[in-house]
């Protein structure tokens, strides 16, 4: 028999896994409701998945490609920028959604009881699908400039994937409780997203900055971005250090949002 | 028999403009930040104020039992359901429940507009805590249930409103939780709708499940719930059987009893005409608020004219507890049985007393609130009255042994006349 015991204080880190796993099929319910609502009353439907990123990679292609002049060697820049935005979009296409989540859904927070945390990640399965069809478009580019992936870089793909949702669920799981309380967050986030892409090497390589690579390593996007495309494209070593490094900093951002939004989640339906 | 919820000294503050305010942005910190320290030197108070919106409530519900939360608006009962469906966390104090729960604090929770009825039954059901399987085995019951039929794959923007509380319900109806905690959900959509829920939820407790009902509509309590607690200004004030705590809720509200009266400086009016006291009387001179539904009763109004000549028209209204204005009266001829010797005659200044006699079996059983207007004839027109004041009075009509034999409810409707019934036997086919 369950039985419920509703006090004024938890533990200090007490995530009920057992809930959680009961609550798994709002999870799936929420993120139903997402993808159908995306799609629900557009005409082009899912080829606006596919032609975000390709409309960016033309146009990224023209400004920093040609008129900015960042040269890759060996790899075409349109390539070259698409592996990048690959991951890319879905860190931070998710980062944004889920941080607005909760206040999204603060309706449903003020009325029913369930794990709030399944909100934002729930908020991003969306992306994720996203990713896929984008994916799709780039094994086509692949194929037009006859890169062929490595093992390696084909392996990889799960755990870099692994790494790009812990980064962006450890942050927004930040981001959204703070946005409950200051709605500046809302304001101040595609700001910071939009800095962000220059701190990682979407649009350049990391070799860019020399001996000074290591800084942009603090961000693990890039770890999985650089090896990523290393990878698939089968040009130049992987950093295994910087990749590792990415893992790590992942992993560590996650506990980080999860402890966070633990002890701030009991006070959403009072202050929201 | 077993307690399924256990709750002790439960309680739940609220820092002032916590609740109000919509959202804090970080400059509203900053200018906090700066203004303490000078407030502070300046020996100002902060102005922090506590809000105890639940405070040291203690009760216990038994399995299978239906408990109506009953209060006045801001007493706390939907803090207690929030707290006890665990929306919200307490400040103080426990409660242990022993069961599955699920509460009902709005219809329609996670509705969205763009998906299908359909989807919405799937969707819905899940944030209130069904799984797939279950909403899979009474879905069919479910759009039975709401009565939406063939707009089931229209998406719910296009749907009206009585539909779309009919297929929100519906989803929650069918909720089997061990212990389910309802809030004034059952006041929207039309009657019949919510008579048949409040059947389908009495069926529910005959189950063995424990519900936790919170409810301003006293026939609907009376209905569900044998015990009740009373809950005022956060704290809870009675507990026991349903009728004795309907009892005691009628007479916290300052406007109620039998009757009323003012002070000369305090009473309603204006400079023509002021009330002294209104009285419900269930014979010529007895004070009553418990009135047989055989019997008449009087409202009776006594007010001072201070202006020569004036033509007055006094008015009672009766508001059912659901707020339904049940009749309006005053003394106009086409309206009165027999004229009254004072209608349309200009009054001398002085006091008078105007009694209006309420017909025994018009009213049907429950509770009833009295407004009362004073007009003006010559004003009539333009609707303006010296006198108007809502819920001066509630009164109780009590309907010991009638229907109650004969028919397992009360009868739809807002009244319930006694009338004349003829049939005949036509032929033989």
């Amino acid at each position: 028999m369950i039985e419920i015991k509703i006090k004024p204080n938890e533990g200090f880190l007490n995530i009920d896994l057992k809930e959680l796993w009961r609550f798994r099929e709002l999870f799936y319910f929420l993120s139903l409701r997402d993808i159908k609502v995306r799609y629900k009353q557009t005409s082009i439907g899912v080829i606006w998945a596919v032609l975000q990123p390709f409309l960016t990679m033309i146009i990224f292609s023209i400004f920093f490609g040609r008129v900015a002049g960042i040269s890759v060697k060996e790899i075409p820049y349109p390539i070259f920028v698409y592996s990048g935005l690959l991951f890319w979009n879905y860190f931070s296409n998710s980062l944004s959604s889920a941080s607005n989540s909760l206040v999204a859904e603060q309706n449903i927070i003020q009325k029913v009881y369930f794990p709030k945390i399944i909100i934002p990640l729930a908020s991003t399965l969306v992306f994720f699908l996203d990713f896929v069809f984008s994916f799709i478009v780039f094994i086509g580019l692949m194929f037009y400039y006859h890169f062929f992936p490595t093992l390696t870089g084909i392996l990889l793909i799960i755990p870099a994937l692994i790494i790009t949702f812990l980064s962006f669920s450890g942050l927004s799981l930040v981001f959204s409780s703070v946005n409950v309380k200051y709605r500046d967050v809302r304001y101040a986030l595609p700001f910071f997203i939009q800095l962000l892409v220059f701190l990682t090497p979407v649009i350049y390589p990391a070799s860019i900055l020399g001996k000074h690579q290591w800084l942009l390593y603090l961000n693990p996007m890039s770890g999985v971005i650089e090896t990523m495309r290393i990878g698939l494209l089968g040009v130049g070593t992987i950093n295994w250090l910087a990749f590792g490094s990415s893992a790590l900093l992942s992993i560590l951002l996650f506990l980080l949002g999860l402890l966070y939004f633990k002890r701030s989640e009991r006070f959403f339906a009072d202050i929201i | 028999m077993e307690k399924i919820i256990e709750v002790q000294n439960l309680s739940k503050k609220y820092k002032i403009g916590e609740k109000r305010e919509r959202y804090y942005s970080f400059r509203d910190e900053i200018v906090k930040l700066v203004k303490k320290p000078v407030q502070l030197m300046r020996g100002q108070k902060i102005n922090k104020r506590d809000f105890w919106a639940l405070k040291d409530v203690s009760f216990s519900v038994k399995r299978g039992e239906v408990i109506g939360v009953i209060g006045r608006n801001g007493a706390g009962k939907t803090t207690l359901l929030k707290l006890l469906s665990k929306i919200t966390y307490p400040t103080g104090g426990q409660a242990i429940i022993r069961g599955r729960v699920n509460s009902l604090l709005e219809v329609g929770t996670g509705f969205h507009p763009e998906l299908k009825g359909r989807e919405n039954i799937y969707l819905s059901g899940a944030i209130l805590g069904m799984t797939k399987k279950e909403i899979d085995s009474k879905f069919d019951e479910i759009v039975e249930f709401s009565e939406i039929g063939e707009f089931l794959d229209t998406p719910v923007k296009r749907y009206s409103s009585g539909m779309y509380v009919r297929l929100a319900f519906a989803v929650a109806a069918h909720l089997e939780p061990e212990v389910l905690f309802v809030d004034e959900v059952l006041a929207v959509g039309d009657y019949k709708f919510q008579k048949k829920c409040l059947e389908k939820m009495g069926r529910v407790s005959q189950e063995g499940r424990t519900i936790l009902f919170v409810s301003h509509n006293m026939a609907s309590v009376s209905r569900l719930c044998n015990r009740s607690i009373l809950l005022e200004k956060g704290k809870l004030i009675a507990e026991g059987p349903t009728p004795d705590i309907i009892e005691k809720y009628i007479g916290l509200r300052e406007e109620v009893g039998s009757e009323v009266s003012w002070n000369f400086n305090e009473a309603p009016g204006d400079s023509t005409v002021k009330v002294k006291s209104v009285r419900i009387l269930s014979d010529q001179n007895t004070p009553n608020y418990k009135l047989d539904i055989n019997k008449d009763f009087f409202v009776e109004m006594t007010y001072w004219n201070f202006v020569e000549g004036s033509k007055l028209l006094p008015c009672i209204r009766l508001v059912n507890n659901e707020g339904v204005i049940i009749f309006t009266a005053n003394n106009l001829p086409s309206v009165c049985l027999k004229q009254d010797d004072w209608y349309d005659r200009p009054s001398p200044k002085g006091l008078f007393c105007s009694t209006c006699k309420i017909p025994a079996n018009l009213l049907k059983e429950g509770y009833y609130f009295v407004n009362i207007v004073i007009g003006n004839l010559a004003g009539l027109l333009d609707s303006y009255s010296h006198v108007y004041k809502d819920q001066v009075l509630s009164f109780e009509i009590i309907d010991k042994d009638g229907l109650h034999k004969e028919h397992h409810s009360t009868m739809i409707g807002v009244i319930q006349p006694k009338l004349d019934w003829k049939t005949e036997y036509q032929s033989g086919k």
